[in-house]
């Protein structure tokens, strides 16, 4: 739908820039919850946002999808500044994201759910003298959103009752009906016992290429199988940035998050 | 959900879903009854019949969207008072008068809305309060217009389509309420049936998840928000056509406070339970008010209070879950 096709100026590795950040800064009062963040998605990029609790990664993503107003920055989509823009305006032109604490609508379905997010996007969400079942398109669409993540079984059963795990496949399976260029995953196996969240974290790794993403996520084995890159967040700042092995070898990194691995 | 729902494919399914069951047929057939059964209550069911009709509007708002309003009576009472000034002062013809009304209604629930849409839970009570007690005060101070206390008088309304008389049996009233709650009715259906109807459901079910997705949850309650004030507004219109009176109990507080009395024990958010609230709830009034005219409101509160423990989705909500059991056996 937008101009992303124009070259971006910044590029890392002659990839374009799917989603960048500019002297982001963010505070509470006195509480500095993000400070000049400077940060750069080329397209097809997996990243991993990392940092001890409190580090400001979620009121980052609050900060890129618009749910949160920066004191200060630029943020860009495709080269577009979105900085201004609602919510619902950002998500339209491409930038999705799931919470780390389920938002679903309990009370529908997952068939419902996904089709309600698909027909948003169709722009067919006003229509109110045709009935859904007649929008053949939109359901298939959705159903086949459901049916990628493994969640066409359970397509008919309400979303409160689906199984925890289950709901957090649905996250995304919302997030992706939104046909995102960039989505950003906060905790995506959030609260999944550990011997489940591989299925979680097989299903972001069966994502398109094409799809830029950017995960929160605490578990260092997965963050180091599933990241190109890890971005380290501490006190609202960009600690450091690298590849998985400059990370996993960084002394001061060792210091400030994986010393204290369990939630520190 | 059923074992035999996972057969289907996904549209069958969704189509499944708006399909009219059995009992809703029955139930339409039997609002033809008190013609033939109870042809002396035939004005007690016209009243039902507009009441359920203002119940329906508050549903599409509140059942499905999950907007509260405490001041919906306001376009009960502007729908009222414009059909009753059309007939004083321009002429009596009704269908016109109820279109005129609907509209009426209807526009200034679409300014209402721009505020509406911007506030939620306990805010939003008190904006629609206060916005009821206001429209209530304006036709209360406007007694040069709308008679004030002592209602707007000189209403005549000319036959139904030039045959039918508003009969003092009530025949030609009861058909006529009864016509315009079936067409509204099945609008209504279509409506909630419908992509619109879903994403009311979505901002019912998670305010915050609706950005996410790219919606815009206040365009979307600003055009639920306008249809429910412009069929508030057809309910008074009908009231104030076949009963040749307006008063301002129509715009009361009362009313206001009533319909979301009648959802809540019919069940919110099920399209009939509006139907079944305002019917219970208007013929307990006949009923008790009959025992002890002065408390009738006691019995209301007791049935009120008892359903909300015991059946928090409603009777309907009761009803359809021992139908659910019932069928599972």
């Amino acid at each position: 739908m937008t101009a992303t096709a124009h070259p971006a100026k910044d590029v890392i590795a002659n990839r374009a820039i799917a989603l960048a950040t500019h002297g982001l800064s963010k505070a509470f009062g006195s509480l500095t919850v993000a400070r000049d963040i400077e940060l750069n998605l080329p397209v097809g990029a997996r990243y991993a946002l990392i940092g001890p609790n409190g580090a400001g990664k979620t009121t980052l993503i609050n900060l890129m999808t618009g749910m949160l107003a920066p004191n200060a920055g630029q943020i860009l989509l495709g080269g577009d500044d979105i900085t201004a823009l609602g919510p619902q305006e950002r998500v339209r032109r491409g930038l999705a994201r799931t919470f780390q604490i389920n938002t679903l609508f309990a009370g529908l379905n997952a068939l419902e759910a996904v089709t309600l997010a698909v027909a948003e996007r169709r722009g067919l969400a006003g229509q109110f003298w045709r009935s859904v079942g007649s929008n053949s398109e939109a359901i298939d669409e959705a159903y086949e959103i459901l049916r990628k993540l493994k969640l066409g079984d359970d397509c008919y059963q309400v979303t409160r009752e689906l199984p925890y795990g289950r709901q957090r496949l649905l996250e995304i399976a919302l997030a992706l009906a939104t046909k995102p260029k960039v989505l950003l995953l906060d905790e995506p196996a959030a609260g999944v016992p550990q011997e489940e969240s591989g299925e979680v974290f097989e299903a972001v790794a069966g994502l398109s290429d094409d799809l830029t993403l950017l995960f929160i996520e605490h578990d260092m084995h997965v963050v180091f199988r599933f990241a190109s890159h890890i971005i380290v967040l501490v006190g609202g700042a960009i600690f450091t940035e690298g590849s998985p092995a400059e990370i996993a070898a960084d002394p001061g990194v060792r210091e400030v998050y994986l010393g204290k691995r369990k939630h520190g | 959900m059923s074992p035999k729902a996972t057969t289907l494919t996904p549209q069958a399914y969704l189509l499944a879903q708006s399909r009219w069951h059995p009992l809703e047929i029955a139930f339409w057939l039997a609002t033809l009854l008190p013609f033939v059964l109870f042809p002396d209550y035939l004005s007690l069911a016209s009243q039902i019949a507009i009441t359920a009709l203002f119940a329906l509007s508050l549903d599409i708002i509140l059942g499905y969207a999950g907007i509260v309003s405490l001041g919906h009576a306001a376009f009960f009472g502007i729908g009222a008072y414009t059909a009753g000034l059309i007939s004083k002062f321009v002429w009596g013809e009704p269908l016109s008068g109820l279109v005129l009304a609907t509209a009426a209604a209807g526009i200034v629930g679409f300014a209402v809305s721009f505020i509406v849409s911007r506030f939620r839970h306990f805010t939003l009570i008190m904006i629609t309060l206060g916005l009821g007690l206001l429209a209530f005060e304006a036709a209360n101070r406007a007694h040069w217009l709308t008679g004030g206390s002592d209602g707007l008088q000189g209403v005549s309304i000319w036959p139904v389509l030039g045959l039918f008389h508003f009969d003092l049996y009530g025949y030609t009233a009861y058909a006529y309420s009864l016509a315009t709650l079936f067409v509204v009715f099945l609008g209504t259906r279509r409506l909630v049936n419908s992509p619109f109807g879903l994403a009311l459901r979505g901002i019912r079910e998670n305010w915050v998840r609706m950005p996410a997705i790219g919606a815009d949850s206040r365009a979307h309650i600003r055009k639920a928000y306008t249809i429910a004030a412009a069929i508030a507004g057809l309910a008074g219109a009908v009231l104030a056509q076949t009963t040749e009176n307006v008063s301002l109990e129509s715009i009361s507080f009362q009313r206001s406070a009533d319909v979301v009395v009648m959802l809540v024990l019919g069940g919110a958010g099920r399209l009939y339970g509006g139907l079944i609230g305002a019917t219970i709830f208007m013929l307990a009034r006949d009923q008790f008010s009959g025992i002890a005219p002065q408390f009738w409101y006691f019995w209301i509160g007791v049935l009120l209070v008892t359903v909300v423990m015991v059946l928090p989705n409603g009777i309907l909500g009761g009803l359809s879950a021992l139908y659910a059991r019932w069928r599972a056996k």
